[in-house]
């Protein structure tokens, strides 16, 4: 039998001009259409020019164009309060927006013990009906309210607006004054209405608000540990946060609350009460960061923990940040424990990995942070792009005091935050946290992902479907990385494609452990056979031989 | 434990809707618009509806689910959507190159009352519609009906939009196949074929969300119902729908728009009401039922016979559409098995008298909920245990607290393959069933039996 043909060895970023590629991507849309495509599409440029190009983000989505975008109650009730355990989440809205958030994110969460509660298999819904948009749907929602609290005396109860709630008017948070009031439990609303904003990431800013409204800040007990951080935008995605807990535990640091993953609300309210901040994916969470340090004085460090190296790097950070020895030894013991089997792992995948090519259209901080995965097994990333990303987390914050506020992000309300009299207690002293800095310590920063990323790649803001198939045509790249809507048009193109949003139920991949997770995984996904079957033996020499045939 | 906190004590809820058993109209719309060929689905309104709904039907069939959006802010919230959607026309039609934009609404839209069809017309005159391609819509308001609803409604939007009577009546039959899975569809029309009859399917998911690997990604594949041939239905002899809520409006359109007549039946899931099928089928072609048929019945009945002893007198929770419900009660009762609590959040006024007429000779009391919701049927499970499930995956979690078996069934499975390949219709789709009921039936009884009363002959 004939071997099974290699594919071709498909084109890299070395053999094929961005340029035409960029106007391939363009070709086929309408002129004005192209036009801000054009914007959001760029060439990226490292190097000896210290600046990489700017990228048009966080823009209207264009209508028709099939955008994998979603809407501001996703980034919301879905992103960032979905992972909270312990709070009964009500939708109020109609009854589809409750349903296709329920369960669908696969963050994990472990109640302590069997009598915990753990609501986070449940779907709320006040299931409004027309009478409801015709009339109103604030009785009804005072009705739900009631309802789950005699059924479930939860500690908290939320309310999530959903697209038509807004448009009627409901008063959500007068509701929910009023059954806090009523019931003597902490009852709080978003006006997380799906138009608002231009995707997900305008919901991450209005729950951080919420969040820190109504939770943080009300139980000011400092509990145990002598290095209490915060872990920011970590949202345990397959158990990315236990097994990041693991590691922190082991070096001593104490987890006073995770934004958002295996959460309860206790956590929430006692976060004030850390030392340190941590943001892992800065989009979604940079909001409560800053609020926490105007407020209480905590500064804010950007970590990551994708990545054995960028895992170990982002320990040293934290125990630098502490600036005790003990601290230091502790952090170095563990990364020389943890860090030889994950690259002995590295290593052995690499030797089948190399230079295979992977592109990455994914969220707001995962294609940058997927990268250095990517990397650790000799892969490249050719491509890569958010879905609902600002330019800062393109271009790194330096871009932020020239970024233009539209009407779009007008309407996301800005918190006016100060310091608070009783409670603000700067963490380090202003000598400090200067000594520091010029030592190349660097608080409240993020470079963002392209300057990592090689010359002439290319940076695509809001992918399209269209876009998407002629990428993978032109570049043909051995993984492809994004959610599940991209997922099998992919895969139908006989190229692997890997979810970063949902994993495909695989992972951990953050930490040590998780790194090793993902490169077996990656190892499993570019070198598999199962990939070669396509073509049958006779559609791949159809030529007759012989006739065995009986006429 | 799960649903740790589903109480055994019900108590009286009259607003708070917990796990539904049901999902909003623009999934089903969707969900039949995929089952014309050359199609788009378009959502008009929010981006976010349209991303859930893709990413739930991609889910449940692990394919390709291709679908835009009007992607309204706030500003198209307040001045309606109109420049959207003309704009998302010309993309669509510029880029994608559908013959047919098959619309539909969301909570969104429906509240500012943006009017589809003048839109559409706008988008016309505005030359942003290519000679030859249509768009047609349906209103999908999630504040009333459930997915049954979009589904049925874009299904009688095909009708609405292209049904055409010539005068003259051409020999073929009309089948709509009602809210069923791909595989489904593909074994009606089978069966259809097997005996002979020159039929018109619509909608038609198979070949479009039952692909094969091919290496090559197509946006549309070769499946779905042609515009022509969704035209010559006016002409059909008759219409055969199955499914009173998916598939009756769209028949009854059918009928006074051009004249064809139609036949309601039931989903044909099971013996009793695949016989019915295949008999109207038989009646309304004048041609007889092969042999082919008649082995296939046959052996499900073997079945049914020679495991009778399994399925005799077990207890069954059943949650989902009304249509599928409907028929798989009488399915289960036919073969002696008791479903006892029975629950759907899709309305349906009939539902009740049928469930009870269907169940009256069931000897145990049965719970029917509807609307109801997954909350309720659980709590209805701790009160009077049952030895088996059938609903959608959202069931596992109460089939694990509960350590009941669990046969997956409906809309959305998320966690299982199969259902785009293998029917639950027909006789062939109930033997299925029943394959994948006895397997988990004595799947436990092997788990739990006595070390000396293991079987090995069952
Ligand atoms: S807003 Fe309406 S149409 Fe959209 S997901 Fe929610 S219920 Fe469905
Ligand atoms: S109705 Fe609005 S809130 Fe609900 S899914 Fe659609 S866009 Fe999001």
């Amino acid at each position: 039998m004939k071997a099974v043909k290699e594919e071709p060895n498909a084109l890299g970023i070395e053999t094929v001009d961005p340029d035409e590629v960029k106007q391939t991507l363009l070709a086929k849309v309408p002129t004005k259409v192209a036009r801000k495509r054009a914007k959001q599409i760029v060439i990226n440029k490292t190097g000896e020019d210290p600046e990489v190009p700017e990228i048009g983000a966080n823009t209207r989505t264009i209508p028709g164009i099939i955008t994998q975008r979603g809407c501001t109650y996703a980034g919301c009730k879905g992103v960032i309060l979905g992972p909270t355990r312990d709070i009964v989440n009500i939708t109020h809205g109609p009854i589809g927006c409750g349903f296709y958030s329920w369960l669908t994110r696969r963050n994990q969460t472990r109640p302590a013990g069997p009598d915990d509660y753990n609501f986070m298999t449940y779907c709320f819904s006040t299931d409004m009906q027309e009478s409801d948009i015709v009339f109103g749907g604030e009785k009804k929602l005072r009705t739900a309210i009631q309802e789950a609290y005699d059924l479930f005396k939860p500690k908290a109860i939320s309310i999530f607006s959903t697209c038509p709630v807004g448009l009627i008017g409901d008063d959500v948070h007068s509701v929910a004054r009023e059954m806090k009031e009523k019931l003597g439990i902490n009852v709080f609303a978003f006006s997380c209405e799906g138009y608002k904003g231009v995707s997900q990431s305008a919901g991450h800013h209005i729950a951080n608000n919420g969040i820190f409204t109504h939770v943080v800040g009300l139980d000011d007990a400092v509990k145990g540990g002598k290095y209490r951080i915060n872990l920011l935008g970590e949202y345990n995605i397959g158990g990315d946060a236990f097994e990041i807990d693991r590691i922190l535990e082991d070096c001593g640091i104490t987890v006073v609350s995770t934004f958002s993953g295996n959460s309860s609300y206790d956590e929430f309210a006692n976060a004030h009460t850390a030392d340190l901040n941590t943001i892992m994916c800065h989009r979604s969470i940079n909001y409560v960061a800053e609020m926490m340090e105007t407020k209480f004085g905590i500064p804010w460090i950007k970590i990551n923990f994708l990545g054995a190296k960028a895992c170990a790097k982002s320990l040293r950070k934290i125990a630098r940040y502490f600036e005790d020895a003990e601290l230091i030894e502790r952090v170095e013991e563990v990364i020389a424990r943890e860090l030889p089997e994950v690259e002995k792992v590295a290593e052995e995948v690499s030797r089948r990995c190399e230079g295979k090519r992977a592109m990455l259209f994914v969220g707001g901080s995962r294609a940058h942070h997927y990268q250095e995965l990517f990397a650790e097994i000799g892969m490249k990333t050719i491509c890569a792009g958010y879905e609902f990303a600002h330019r800062d987390d393109y271009e790194g914050r330096k871009v932020l005091p020239f970024l233009k506020v539209d009407a779009d992000s007008r309407n996301i309300e800005e918190l006016e935050v100060h310091a608070d009299p009783e409670r603000y207690r700067p963490r380090k002293t202003a000598e400090d946290m200067e000594r520091l800095q010029s030592e190349g310590f660097r608080f409240k920063d993020y470079d963002g992902m392209m300057p990592e990323m090689m010359k002439n790649t290319l940076v695509i803001d809001d992918i399209s479907q269209h876009e998407t198939e002629k990428l993978l045509e032109i570049y043909k790249p051995d993984v492809f990385c994004a959610g599940i809507k991209e997922k099998f048009a992919v895969q139908k193109s006989g190229i692997p494609m890997k979810q970063l949003h949902s994993y495909d139920s695989g992972g951990p991949y953050a930490g040590f452990r998780g790194a090793v997770n993902f490169y077996r995984e990656i190892d499993r996904m570019v070198n598999s056979k199962v990939w070669k079957y396509i073509k049958a033996p006779w559609q791949e020499s159809p030529e007759l031989t012989a006739r065995y045939a009986c006429d | 434990m799960l649903l740790r906190h589903t109480p055994k004590e019900i108590t009286d809820r009259k607003i708070l809707t917990i796990n539904p058993a049901k999902t909003c109209q623009p999934i089903g719309a969707m969900y039949a618009a995929l089952g014309i060929h050359n199609c788009l689905p378009h959502s008009h309104g929010s981006q976010g509806c349209c991303a859930y709904h893709r990413s739930t039907l991609t889910r449940h069939y692990k394919e390709p689910v291709m679908a835009a959006t009007s992607s309204f802010t706030e500003g198209a919230s307040v001045f309606g959507g109109q420049a959207n959607l003309v704009q998302a026309i010309d993309n669509i039609f510029t880029i994608y190159e559908p013959d047919v934009i098959a619309v539909h609404t969301t909570c969104l839209s429906e509240t500012i009352g943006d009017d589809i069809p003048q839109i559409a017309r706008k988008a016309e005159a505005d030359g942003k519609i290519p000679p030859g391609k249509y768009v047609i819509h349906v209103n999908t308001p999630s504040y009333v009906g459930t997915h049954v609803t979009g589904f049925a409604g874009m299904t009688k939007a095909m009708v609405d939009y292209f049904a055409e009577s010539a005068g003259k009546k051409i020999n073929q039959i009309n089948i709509i196949p009602g809210y069923v899975e791909p595989s489904d569809m593909e074994e009606i029309r089978r069966i259809a074929e097997v005996m002979g009859v020159r039929t018109v399917l619509f909608p038609d998911t198979s070949g479009v969300l039952n692909r094969p690997q091919t290496g090559k990604y197509d946006m549309f594949p070769p499946g779905g119902v042609t515009v022509e041939a969704l035209k010559s239905t006016g002409n059909s002899q008759a219409t055969i729908a199955l499914g009173q809520l998916a598939s009756g409006p769209a028949a009854r359109a059918l009928d006074s728009k051009c004249k064809v007549p139609c036949e309601i039946l039931d989903l044909p899931i099971g013996l009793k009401a695949t016989d019915r099928f295949v008999d109207t089928l038989r009646r309304t072609a004048g041609t007889d039922v092969p042999d082919t048929i008649n082995i296939e019945r046959g052996r499900l009945l073997d079945i049914i016979t020679d495991m009778h002893q399994y399925f005799y007198g077990k207890k069954v929770a059943l949650a989902g559409d009304p249509d599928q419900l409907i028929a798989l009660t009488e399915f289960l009762v036919s073969i002696d098995m008791w479903p006892i609590h029975i629950v759907s959040g899709t309305v349906d006024k009939d539902f009740q008298a049928r469930i009870k007429e269907i169940t009256q000779y069931v000897p145990h009391p049965v719970n029917v909920g509807i609307p109801g919701d997954l909350f309720l049927l659980h709590q209805w499970i701790k009160n009077e245990p049952v030895d088996l499930l059938v609903g959608n995956t959202y069931m596992k979690y109460i089939s694990r607290d509960e350590d009941i078996p669990l046969v997956r069934f409906g809309f959305p499975v998320l966690d299982r393959i199969g259902h785009g390949y293998f029917p639950t219709v027909g006789y062939r789709g109930g033997m299925r069933l029943l394959e994948k009921i006895l397997d988990v039936l004595l799947d436990r009884q092997d788990r739990d039996a006595k070390e000396e009363s293991f079987e090995l002959v069952m």
